[in-house]
């Protein structure tokens, strides 16, 4: 069984596109064997900054011959038809066989397909990957029409067994595939030839190339732990960034600095953004203090000097870029101390959206709805509006300017230097949270009261002016809006009725605010409704559960929506939640169709003494003992409560159908059962309509 | 002239192997390193070419890249530009931010296949040693909306400082280059810094601190970077700019649109560089009204959108020129 060895030798690829260009490449190369009829026992890929490599282990060394079988035209089909069947099969009339069936005779063209050697297949496969290769932008070179994500300068291809390597002839434009390889660029540039993949990883290891990612950021991890460690120092934790250095060097060799005298007082993440930003360094902090107080940088290189005239010009260039941040950092500190005035109206100057007004306009909103809802999040409404005037601020702040990733981090810093609350300071950095699904959400009041109205604004503007997202277009990041309000709202377990504050946010949209009417307002609703469907499937309630819920009057309660979904989610879980599911759905079933028959709604009268049947008068006695106890349950928003109460009709309800014909023939009986059947449709609506979870849960589900 | 006489093969096809090995010494001076980075590219056999006698924003704008980037001729050449960024100007006292800096620019067609080295050999031969130093390529994809004009390439660093880009183009006015240029560009001033361990731009030597008459690069430009920041930012005539914006707009215009057989000389001669000086000038003039701030972030997108218009006619122009392939060989179907 051979092995083949597949290496691509390019000009820099981009850090980024890397891993998955190795991927791309083995799943290219392996699918495109298999398809040949080359199975194999195991493939392998790897990138370096200068080349892609694929190892494929067990490679069957031809192709099985295979027998292919056409179904051609009928035999008295024209004679183009039949003409068109000998060109696509490449057969003369006479090779190709007739069989008979029911509906006349049909040409059969059978086809042998001798077994082909492997090298034939492994040319024709690499070639076409190489041609087709899914790079995100690829270019040209020279006077070539070749594409690749940069100019190819090798193809090394190798087939090697016990009795040695081969060649595997193959050419793309003008490109030959060959044995040899280069190393380092610097350290070995000459050409050397390997004989298999053991062979290849070796020499390149001498050739100061390490070929595995991995094992090129665990050496650059653990080089840079070492020397930290020597300093007292600890490496921040940066994986993305990491994995960005080992996909831009081929030999690590970490050289660390220290952050100057003069940088020291600068905040911590001021110092980190700026070294990984610009610089691509890691950075060192002192675990005592905090502070970050070095750096490490990699080179690809193994400097004569030991990196000496490399780690200067590192410093050289870091001082120059840390001077940057430190002048903006006093700057800013100025203005912050002087009370952020000039910041306050320059948020003037910048647009927000053009219908929505500018970013001092949305603050002004920001903090009336903060004041507003700040007694439902239990924060003093001044304080929470003190908050949302100051937590956009540091948008106009130099060190935001060059970092806008720092938002909020440096708001947090530059409202204590202006000497505001510690609450308000909080708020400037915690109300941009939550970001992701999974970043925390905050939970002091202030950040809470700001973080929400903030989102709030946002929803509401984009609304009354029509942007809503669309498909996969949501430029301004709405859904994500929607979501942190949903989180503010459930981890905080706030009671938040959203209608009465949407409905008194639109007069503050100015303008724009008249298109927020009450149709506009209850489409909003649905689409929390339906980001809340999202976010409680992936906690494993299933959007049927809430659709059911949303039918209840108070759905703009967000935080009792859930707990209202998550007691009956919990009832359905089990058998006999589908059974009375399944017991509901038959009811609301027959209900419903004696209402359209009949013309006249069921809802009052049943009378125990019309009971026909030991089987009515349980279930009579049933209701009469369930309908208090449900809805003392719902008053007290005990719903896993009332849901148990409810449940308690699934015997009686299953023994009623059991025993009695509703529609009977009696009038009164029927009048009397389907007055019944509506009691109990009424009682299940307080807490939810049953009939909207999907049906399938029983066999029996369909029943009316 | 011999502009329109570029060398019948590729410089790529019989380039002087190996490159120059590096002087052994560091240049002393600003000037230093750019005669040592013309002598390198002369050594490789490239033209070099004098700065266009035009205020353009940077060396890309040259004719000598943008239209000679185009059409099937090869191409060769090497050359400083003055580049101007009026909203960069900070009074002379920034030690790295200028209004009026300097681009070496290298421009070879088709891309020879060791660009790469031939880069890094030049490197050395200013002083920065690839054993010595850490030369890093790194993603960079250059795009000049301005020009119509995109290529992939990288940003060079040499210990963690930007030296240059390498890119090579694929469009340029809106037409795909074949063959495929490869355009060096060097920040002279950032690059000399770091040669010659200068802090501020200012201070770093611009002749050889031993002359008799040592002068420095303050010496030599900071009076001039005070003045033109005043221009820039408050002086100019926004008004008049304005007009000489349209000026310049219309004139290219009307340079493209004259009839292709000259009435003088009966000869075909289309003026795709007459009229692109035209666009150089509109993008200039765009720049300092965007540095006079009188150009909205709505216009912005308008203006750039108005000189891509005027690059894209001129690089169709050239096409339609002996230098650009018109009638030749390789012609594209005119």
């Amino acid at each position: 069984m051979p092995d083949l060895l597949i290496e691509l030798l390019s000009e820099e690829i981009p850090a980024r596109m890397q891993a998955r260009a190795a991927e791309d490449l083995r799943r290219l190369v392996t699918d495109g064997l298999v398809e040949a009829g080359l199975p194999y026992a195991h493939a392998q890929a790897f990138a370096t900054p200068r080349r892609l490599a694929l190892a494929v282990e067990g490679l069957a060394p031809r192709s099985r011959p295979r027998r292919e079988e056409r179904r051609g035209p009928s035999t008295t089909a024209p004679e183009a038809a039949i003409q068109g069947f000998l060109r696509a099969t490449g057969l003369t009339l006479d090779r190709l066989e007739r069989r008979a069936d029911r509906k006349g005779e049909t040409f059969f063209a059978v086809l042998e397909h001798p077994g082909r050697e492997a090298p034939e297949i492994v040319a024709e496969v690499l070639e076409r990957a190489i041609r087709t290769f899914p790079w995100p932008r690829s270019m040209r070179w020279g006077t070539g029409d070749l594409r690749w994500v940069r100019p190819l300068h090798s193809i090394l291809c190798l087939l090697s067994d016990e009795g040695g390597a081969q060649v595997v002839p193959l050419s793309v434009d003008g490109l030959a595939a060959g044995a040899t390889t280069r190393g380092h660029r610097v350290h070995a540039p000459a050409p050397f030839a390997v004989s298999g993949f053991e062979d290849y990883e070796r020499r390149l290891g001498q050739a100061r190339v390490v070929l595995r990612p991995a094992e090129r950021a665990a050496r650059i991890r653990h080089d840079a732990a070492q020397l930290a460690f020597a300093r007292g120092l600890e490496v921040v934790e940066d994986e993305p960034l990491l994995a960005e250095i080992a996909g831009l060097v081929e030999w690590p060799v970490t050289l660390m600095g220290p952050v100057e005298e003069d940088f020291l007082h600068l905040p911590p993440e001021v110092l980190q953004t700026s070294m990984r930003e610009h610089q691509k360094f890691l950075s060192l902090r002192n675990p005592a203090t905090g502070r970050i107080e070095g750096f490490v940088t990699v080179a690809n290189l193994e400097a004569a000097d030991g990196g000496a005239a490399i780690l200067a010009g590192n410093r050289r260039v870091l001082r120059a870029r840390l001077s940057d941040a430190a002048f903006f950092w006093d700057n800013d500190l100025r203005t912050a101390r002087a009370g952020m005035a000039e910041w306050r109206e320059g948020l003037r100057a910048v647009t927000f959206h053009n219908r929505l007004g500018s970013q001092r306009d949305r603050v002004g909103r920001i903090a009336a709805l903060a004041r507003e809802i700040a007694p439902a999040v239990g924060a003093d409404p001044d304080l929470a509006a003190q908050a949302a005037e100051v937590a956009k601020l540091d948008l106009r702040s130099q060190m935001v300017g060059e970092f806008p990733e720092l938002q909020g981090r440096m708001g947090r810093h530059y409202a204590r230097a202006a000497g505001l609350p510690e609450a308000v300071a909080a708020a400037a950095e915690e109300h941009y949270a939550p970001l992701g699904p999974s970043d925390t959400v905050p939970t002091a009041p202030v950040s809470v009261a700001v973080a929400l109205a903030d989102r709030i604004d946002t929803l509401a503007g984009f609304w009354a002016i029509d942007e809503k997202p669309t498909g996969s277009r949501d430029p301004f990041a709405l859904r994500r809006a929607a979501l942190g309000v949903i989180r503010l709202v459930l981890a905080n377990g706030l009671r938040l009725p959203l209608a009465p504050v949407l409905a008194a946010h639109g007069p503050r949209l100015g303008a724009a605010g008249e298109a927020f009417d009450a149709a506009a307002r209850a489409d909003l609703l649905a689409f929390l409704h339906d980001r809340l469907k999202v976010h409680l499937r992936e906690r494993g309630i299933p959007h049927d559960v809430i659709d059911a819920c949303l039918a209840t009057p108070g759905a703009d309660d967000l935080a009792r929506l859930v707990r209202r979904a998550e007691a009956l989610a919990a009832v359905l879980s089990a058998p006999e939640g589908a059974d009375l599911v399944r017991l509901y759905k038959r009811a609301a079933n027959i209900l419903e169709q004696a209402e359209a028959q009949d013309g006249v709604e069921y809802s009052f009268g049943a009378d125990p003494k019309w009971a026909d049947h030991e089987s009515e008068r349980i279930l009579f006695a049933a209701l009469d003992a369930a309908e208090p106890a449900v809805r003392s349950a719902l008053e007290a928003e005990d719903f896993a409560g009332a849901t148990a109460a409810l449940a308690r009709l699934r015997g009686p309800l299953d023994g009623f159908f059991e025993a009695v014909q509703v529609n009977t023939d009696n009038a009164v009986i029927r009048r009397n059962r389907l007055n019944l059947l509506s009691r109990i449709r009424a009682l299940a609506l307080g807490l939810a309509d049953l009939g909207r979870i999907e049906g399938g849960r029983s066999e029996s589900g369909q029943a009316a | 002239m011999p502009e329109d006489r570029a060398p019948a093969t590729p410089v790529a096809a019989a380039p002087q192997s190996p490159a120059r090995a590096p002087a052994p010494d560091r240049p002393r001076s600003f000037q230093d390193v750019i005669l040592r980075l013309q002598d390198f590219w002369a050594g490789q056999g490239c033209a070099i070419l004098q700065p266009y006698d035009m205020e353009v924003g940077a060396g890309t704008f040259h004719p000598a890249t943008t239209l000679r980037a185009l059409g099937p001729r090869p191409w060769a050449a090497a050359y400083v530009q003055p580049s101007r960024r009026p909203t960069d100007g900070r009074y002379g006292d920034n030690p790295n931010r200028l209004q009026h800096y300097y681009q070496f620019q290298v421009l070879l067609k088709p891309s020879p296949p060791d660009l790469q080295d031939l880069y890094l050999a030049s490197l050395g031969a200013i002083g920065l040693d690839p054993a010595r130093h850490d030369i890093r390529f790194v993603e960079d994809d250059w795009e000049s909306p301005t020009l119509g004009a995109w290529g992939l390439g990288w940003e060079v660093w040499c210990d963690g400082m930007e030296v240059s880009q390498f890119t090579y183009f694929q469009q340029v006015g809106g037409h795909d280059c074949r063959p495929v240029p490869g355009e060096l560009t060097y920040g002279l001033e950032r690059l000399a810094m770091y040669v010659l361990g200068a802090d501020h731009v200012m201070a770093m030597p611009f002749n050889d601190p031993a002359a008799p008459v040592p002068l420095t690069y303050g010496d030599v430009f900071r009076q001039a970077e005070a003045e033109y920041s005043r221009h820039n930012f408050d002086a100019a005539d926004t008004a008049r700019l304005l007009r000489h914006f349209e000026d310049a707009e219309a004139e290219c215009r009307a340079l493209l649109d004259a009839p292709e057989t000259d009435p003088r000389t009966g000869r075909r001669i289309v003026m795709a560089h007459p009229a692109y000086d035209q666009c150089i000038k509109a993008s200039h003039l765009f720049n300092l009204l965007d540095a006079r701030g009188v150009i909205s972030v709505t216009e912005r997108q308008a203006y750039i959108g108005r000189v891509r218009a005027l690059a894209r006619a001129c690089a169709d122009a050239f096409l339609r020129t002996e230098a650009g392939g018109f009638g030749g060989p390789d012609a594209p179907p005119a």
